[in-house]
């Protein structure tokens, strides 16, 4: 499967943080196709609780960029509606830790009606949240719950680890008709890199990239552990060669760029900020050993939460959120 | 325009032959469970169909409706084709939703029938939704979500009124007072008289009227989707009414005694209705008979239609998940097949 984006012009870029990325794809989507519209706690006159969408409410008024009540079973379940009957609404829910409370429209309305109608219709709804601890916001806003809806059939599910990713998966988003869960790590809103301007660009829901080539061994990031893991390989460059995947999407999940890195290297580190029971790690780690059991020449690792909550005081929330140091360690136990 | 006019004498003996339709549909269906030919779980809706039936002749065939577990009524109201709907109900691929739906998920896109639900509360959120679509495109639709007055209980229930009143969505709430949720009376889950008094803390327009006559629901519901049409938002109605079956097929019914049926019974939504066609010169004892015969064959003929047609293949199991499929269920779904567990 092809690392790059294929479908526009990728050689002019500029530089954005993974805040304006976003802001960038939601502008051009909501420029080029009259039936997006984004609504949200927030997302209007206020911009948005992290400034994701400042300026859109001022060019695109309150119709296409609504204030909501604080109510998430209401709109997120308004958004299953509007996605059925002709609209391509694009929700956001202010924390994902907040997801459970529309638990409802999304696991038995949003999930189901596609394939329960017998296909006939369709779901193009994305609902935007913010992931993540490392800011001190305690167990109630720092949650990692990506691994509830990309394990959930219906639902599709990325991740993005660069601005890039995340501009060019987004629009990919909006414009699936298909219910498209997108995350986005609240550490990395700040994370500047190029990004392609091409209003055609678009990435692949279910590509992961190769970010950086190595031989020794693979570590598959997602979200924030992508730059410290590219990081990590540069540290490590001369000593051990790191080859580092940013997985991108987690439902679909692209085995086939995974199993080729493995066979290559023969080892794998899996980095993903979410707890280390039942979640991604055990995915990819389950295909591996599925796909690619005889190219394997060392135990796979996982890097992630320690299935605990994220808790509040910082020498506590630095214990559990993982980082670089710990992808370091996991190459160290396998190289 | 609504789709039926209860002015006109076309328009009321369609109604009449609606609801006739819906009690033989659900009488029979009620049979065919007791039979074992239809799995799962059935609700019939006998008792009730003044609400479905005028609710729907009020509104255009362009309007949507979601709908509840109880939903057989609101499809027939909607107009949707009993053959395909028995289909579903059998399983058959031929039904509304291939076979994967069933009596509790009949739903018809095409005729703006956002699906009957199996989760009591969930089609609020939807029709508020389909409201949203309607008044952000500038669109003329209505949507009309049917509750039951258990689902009043339900928080997303609150939200999705709250939402559409807060921005003057053109939405219809009609809640089916049928005096239950499952065995438990509504007023020992509800600490109001009346469920249309909810009304007032969204500051929108609360009704009750009384849901054994078609026509005061139609008028009801004719006025609230004016109202929700000039975008002055919602109306919350509340149609007073009755189940006469259990609250699903086999059920035992402790909770109540035939005598209490028997005093709604007596009040029959399409006794009372087809007297009053008869007295004023609409139609005779004789159209009236040759109507329920009508009516009959057509379900005996949606009867015979389910049962002559095909099953789905089992791999069609496999269909239908997403607009741009993911290689997940093909690979997984081929292994099956290599083991001869599932599909060809
Ligand atoms: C969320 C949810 N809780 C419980 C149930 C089980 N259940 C199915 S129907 C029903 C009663 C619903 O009562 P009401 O809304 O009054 O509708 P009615 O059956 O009277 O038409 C219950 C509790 C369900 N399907 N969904």
């Amino acid at each position: 499967m092809s690392t790059k984006p294929e479908t526009a012009s990728t050689d002019r870029t500029e530089t954005l943080t993974v805040r304006e990325a976003i802001r960038a794809a939601l502008r051009e989507e909501m420029e080029q196709d009259e039936d997006v519209f984004v609504m949200g706690e927030d997302v209007g006159k206020f911009g948005g609780v992290l400034d994701v969408t400042d300026g859109l409410f001022e060019q695109f008024g309150g119709e296409r960029v609504r204030d909501t009540p604080i109510s998430e079973a209401g709109f997120v379940g308004a958004g299953v509606g509007a996605a059925a009957t002709g609209s391509r609404p694009v929700v956001e829910v202010m924390f994902s830790d907040f997801l459970g409370v529309a638990g409802e429209q999304i696991m038995n309305q949003m999930s189901k009606m596609r394939y329960m109608f017998g296909g006939k219709i369709e779901m193009p709804v994305t609902v935007r949240t913010t992931e993540g601890g490392g800011m001190g916001a305690a167990s109630q806003h720092s949650g990692t719950p990506h691994t509830w809806f990309a394990h959930f059939p219906g639902l599709k599910a990325v991740t993005p680890g660069t601005p890039a990713a995340a501009k060019g998966l987004l629009k990919s988003a909006i414009r699936s008709n298909d219910p498209v869960f997108f995350f986005e790590n609240k550490m990395m809103y700040e994370q500047s890199g190029e990004v392609p301007t091409d209003p055609g660009y678009t990435l692949p829901i279910g590509e992961a990239s190769v970010e950086r080539e190595g031989e020794d061994v693979t570590v598959v990031a997602t979200q924030r552990l992508v730059g410290e893991s590219l990081d990590v390989a540069d540290d490590l460059a001369g000593e051990t060669s790191v080859e580092v995947i940013d997985l991108r999407s987690l439902y679909p999940l692209d085995t086939d760029t995974l199993a080729d890195s493995i066979r290559k290297t023969g080892r794998m580190v899996v980095a993903d900020e979410s707890p280390l029971s039942y979640g991604v790690h055990a995915e990819v780690i389950t295909r591996m050993v599925e796909n690619e059991f005889f190219s394997l020449d060392a135990p796979l690792q996982r890097v992630g939460v320690p299935d605990t909550h994220i808790p509040f005081s910082t020498p506590l929330e630095d214990e559990v959120v993982p980082d670089g140091d710990d992808v370091r360690d996991a190459i160290s136990q396998v190289v | 325009m609504s789709s039926i006019s209860i002015e006109d004498t076309d328009g009321r003996r369609e109604i009449l032959r609606r609801m006739l339709t819906i009690r033989e549909f659900d009488s029979t269906a009620g049979d065919l469970f007791a039979d074992g030919e239809i799995p799962g779980f059935v609700h019939l809706y006998i008792g009730e169909e003044a609400v479905a039936v005028g609710a729907c002749a009020a509104l255009d065939e362009e309007d949507y409706i979601t709908s509840t577990h109880r939903g057989h009524g609101h499809c027939i109201a909607k107009g949707l084709d009993p053959n395909r709907m028995m289909a579903e109900l059998f399983g058959r691929r031929d039904g509304y939703c291939n076979g994967k739906g069933g009596s509790m998920h009949i739903a018809d896109v095409e005729a703006n029938m956002l699906g009957a639900n199996g989760i009591v509360g969930a089609g609020p959120p939807l029709a508020t939704g389909a409201a949203l679509t309607s008044q952000f495109k500038g669109e003329d639709r209505v949507a009309l979500a049917f509750l039951g007055d258990g689902a009043v209980a339900q928080g997303q229930v609150h939200e999705a009124i709250n939402l559409a009143a807060t921005w003057d969505l053109p939405a219809v709430f009609l809640v089916e007072n049928n005096h239950f949720g499952e065995g438990t009376p509504a007023d020992e889950q509800h600490n109001i008289e009346n469920l249309s008094e909810t009304a007032e803390s969204y500051n929108i327009p609360g009704f009750t009227v009384d849901g054994m006559d078609v026509t005061a629901v139609n008028e009801a519901v004719a006025e609230a989707r004016d109202r929700a049409r000039n975008g002055e938002g919602p109306t919350l109605i509340e149609a007073d009414t009755y189940r006469y079956r259990g609250h699903f097929e086999g059920d035992p019914e402790p909770y109540r005694d035939e005598e209490d049926v028997q005093q709604w019974r007596d009040r029959d939504p399409i006794d009372t209705f087809a007297e009053r066609l008869i007295d004023r010169g609409d139609l005779t004892e004789e159209e009236l008979d040759e109507m329920r015969s009508e009516v009959q064959a057509e379900i005996e003929a949606a009867v015979e239609y389910a049962r002559d047609a095909d099953l789905p293949e089992p791999s069609e199991a496999y269909d239908d998940m997403f607009g741009e499929p993911v290689p997940e269920i093909e690979q997984f779904a081929s292994r099956l097949r290599a083991d001869g567990a599932g599909g060809e």
